[in-house]
């Protein structure tokens, strides 16, 4: 790293790069930027009270309380699943892992109003839901429910490479050492899965913040209930406030960029300690 | 997956079973069966509940009432506006981000210098920032009150609630999909063959043509069609930008949205059908792009 460029027979160094750096600012850092200078006309007092409106305060809870805990349910989920598909043969299994990133593929909107439809008090999962008691459609736990869907390939297709790349031999030697099964796989190959394991559930955790698609139609947005954060920036626009809205999109920006900052930081740990960049 | 299928003979394979793992034929890694039951089971009940459900969910809520119903959504004007309008937008995002994609993946991955870490980081956060903010860039912006409003209200340009600034927000929420798949495969594929290639006398776009592009392709292709698929399903950022004008400005999800808002249900769910075609469409792309590039990279 002494040098900052060593010399290079291939061309196109300057062209490729030149490009690449005016498309990243136009596109992306300009754009960017204008959140934050709109944020700069603000004073404080008027920043603060925006972002510390009740309302708002309501959606934080919602959205990175969900937001965690679907994260959470992913990571135990798409570590059984991951397993299953690396360890396990079964029918339909190249369909089933083909399936797994459908969330990446299928658009918000359309997953919004499928969960919706599932859900609803007289949904195929709904109408056994409500004489329980549990009200999933246009309720807090809807939220969880369309969460829970778009993260889940994040934890899968984090661990499924690791789990691949992993060697018998260090179970081998751990059974023939008198390990148990359990035992094997807590103390010799969860760790080794870890850092792949907190870097899906980072992802998914990010992800799920900002996520509006899914929820909305699933959420049914009551006032203090069931709003999450990007729907309070929508409303602030629909009342042309944008001051509102940039106050609010600037605190979860700024979350965002910590939460990527925790997300490289955990792939350099995962690149370390497997020999493998996700 | 690792199915072993040439060294069957020579491991002795749990009777019935035809395609193990390697995992499942070795004794140190496998679990009791009663263990991999209750994964196996825990593990397909959630992927049945929470992707294949929603799926199908789909597709049934679609055809509901019939196959005339499902037909007239599809057929109506304001839906086939959303699908030009949707197709218009990927036909310009895609190949903004296509080019974008190989120039960064090209000067990343076949140069060293200051920084380039940092580059990485910078393409990948438009993934970060939710949709809702993407959108409320570019009204900042180009918005009626934003830095350009003005100037672009003077000379009659409309780019917020109209097509260039639903293109513009696709673009961004799309921006890193090529150039995150390419940069990792062009750097596992070194520099040495296109070094030849100049050696040997290739110009700039021959290399690239004649020795990058053919190594490239499958992940080029897979980057396409994730890309496409995000662009043509985008609902936040779009939706913030668009201003929902029937017939002029909604897209494919935007349309459904309208629909669903509307009690119009079978419709709604017809028009979400094709995106679901075009994500189903998407994986198996990916599957088999998968499956090519594993078996010639063995």
């Amino acid at each position: 790293m002494a040098k900052s460029r060593s010399y290079s027979v291939l061309p196109g160094f300057g062209l490729s790069l030149g490009y690449t750096l005016v498309y990243l600012g136009l596109i992306v850092l300009i754009p960017m930027a204008a959140v934050f200078i709109k944020t700069a006309e603000l004073s404080w007092d008027q920043f603060w009270n925006v972002v510390s409106s009740p309302r708002v305060v309501a959606s934080y809870k919602l959205s990175f309380g969900a937001s965690l805990l679907a994260a959470a349910i992913n990571a135990v989920f798409g570590m059984l699943l991951a397993w299953a598909l690396v360890r396990y043969s079964f029918p339909g299994k190249k369909i089933i892992d083909a399936l797994i990133d459908l969330p990446f593929a299928l658009p918000t909107a359309v997953a919004g109003i499928a969960l919706t439809a599932l859900y609803a008090p007289n949904g195929w999962l709904g109408q056994y839901l409500e004489p329980l008691g549990i009200k999933v459609a246009f309720a807090p736990l809807g939220v969880l429910v369309a969460l829970v869907f778009i993260g889940l390939p994040f934890v899968v297709r984090t661990v499924q490479p690791i789990l691949e790349d992993l060697e018998t031999e260090l179970e081998e030697a751990a059974a023939s050492l008198g390990a148990n099964r359990w035992q094997t796989f807590w103390y010799v190959v969860f760790p080794i899965l870890l850092p792949a394991l907190l870097t899906g559930f980072a992802l998914a955790f990010a992800r799920a913040v900002g996520e509006y698609g899914s929820v909305i139609f699933i959420a049914g947005n009551i006032p203090m209930v069931s709003e999450i954060t990007p729907l309070m920036i929508i409303t602030r626009l629909e009342q042309y406030d944008y001051n509102g809205a940039t106050a609010i999109a600037v605190v979860m920006l700024v979350f965002s960029f910590v939460l990527l900052l925790a997300i490289n930081g955990l792939q350099a740990w995962t690149a370390r300690r497997t020999g493998r960049t996700l | 997956m690792s199915i072993v299928i040439g060294k069957q003979a020579l491991v002795t394979a749990a009777p019935g079973s035809a395609a193990q793992t390697r995992f499942e034929k070795n004794r140190a890694t496998r679990e009791p069966v009663w263990v991999k039951r209750i994964i196996l089971g825990l593990g397909l009940t959630f992927f049945t509940i929470f992707l294949l459900m929603p799926l199908l969910a789909v597709f049934v809520e679609a055809l509901r009432k019939g196959l005339d119903v499902y037909w007239q959504a599809l057929r109506d004007p304001d839906a086939i506006a959303a699908i030009k309008l949707t197709l218009l937008t990927a036909v310009i995002a895609v190949p903004l981000n296509l080019v974008f994609g190989i120039a960064a993946a090209w000067s990343i991955a076949k140069f060293d210098f200051r920084g380039k870490q940092l580059l990485i980081t910078l393409i990948d956060l438009p993934f970060s920032v939710s949709p809702v903010i993407v959108g409320l860039m570019y009204v900042l912006v180009f918005g009626a009150s934003g830095w350009f409003g003005s100037w672009l209200i003077e000379n009659d340009i409309k780019i917020i609630f109209a097509v260039p600034g639903i293109v513009l927000a696709t673009i961004f929420v799309t921006f890193p999909f090529i150039a995150r798949e390419l940069i990792p495969l062009m750097q596992a594929q070194g520099r040495e063959e296109e070094e030849a290639a100049v050696v040997l006398g290739a110009r700039g776009w021959q290399v690239f043509w004649y020795v990058t592009l053919p190594n490239i392709k499958w992940g080029l292709l897979y980057g396409v069609i994730l890309c496409n698929a995000r662009a043509m399903g985008e609902f936040g950022a779009v939706s913030v930008v668009s201003g929902h004008i029937r017939g002029l400005t909604n897209t494919m999800p935007l349309h459904v949205e309208i629909l669903y808002n509307e009690y119009q249900f079978a419709a709604a769910f017809a028009v979400a059908s094709l995106l679901a075609i075009l994500a189903v469409f998407t994986l198996v792309i990916k599957s088999w792009v998968e499956y090519r590039t594993h078996k010639l990279g063995h």
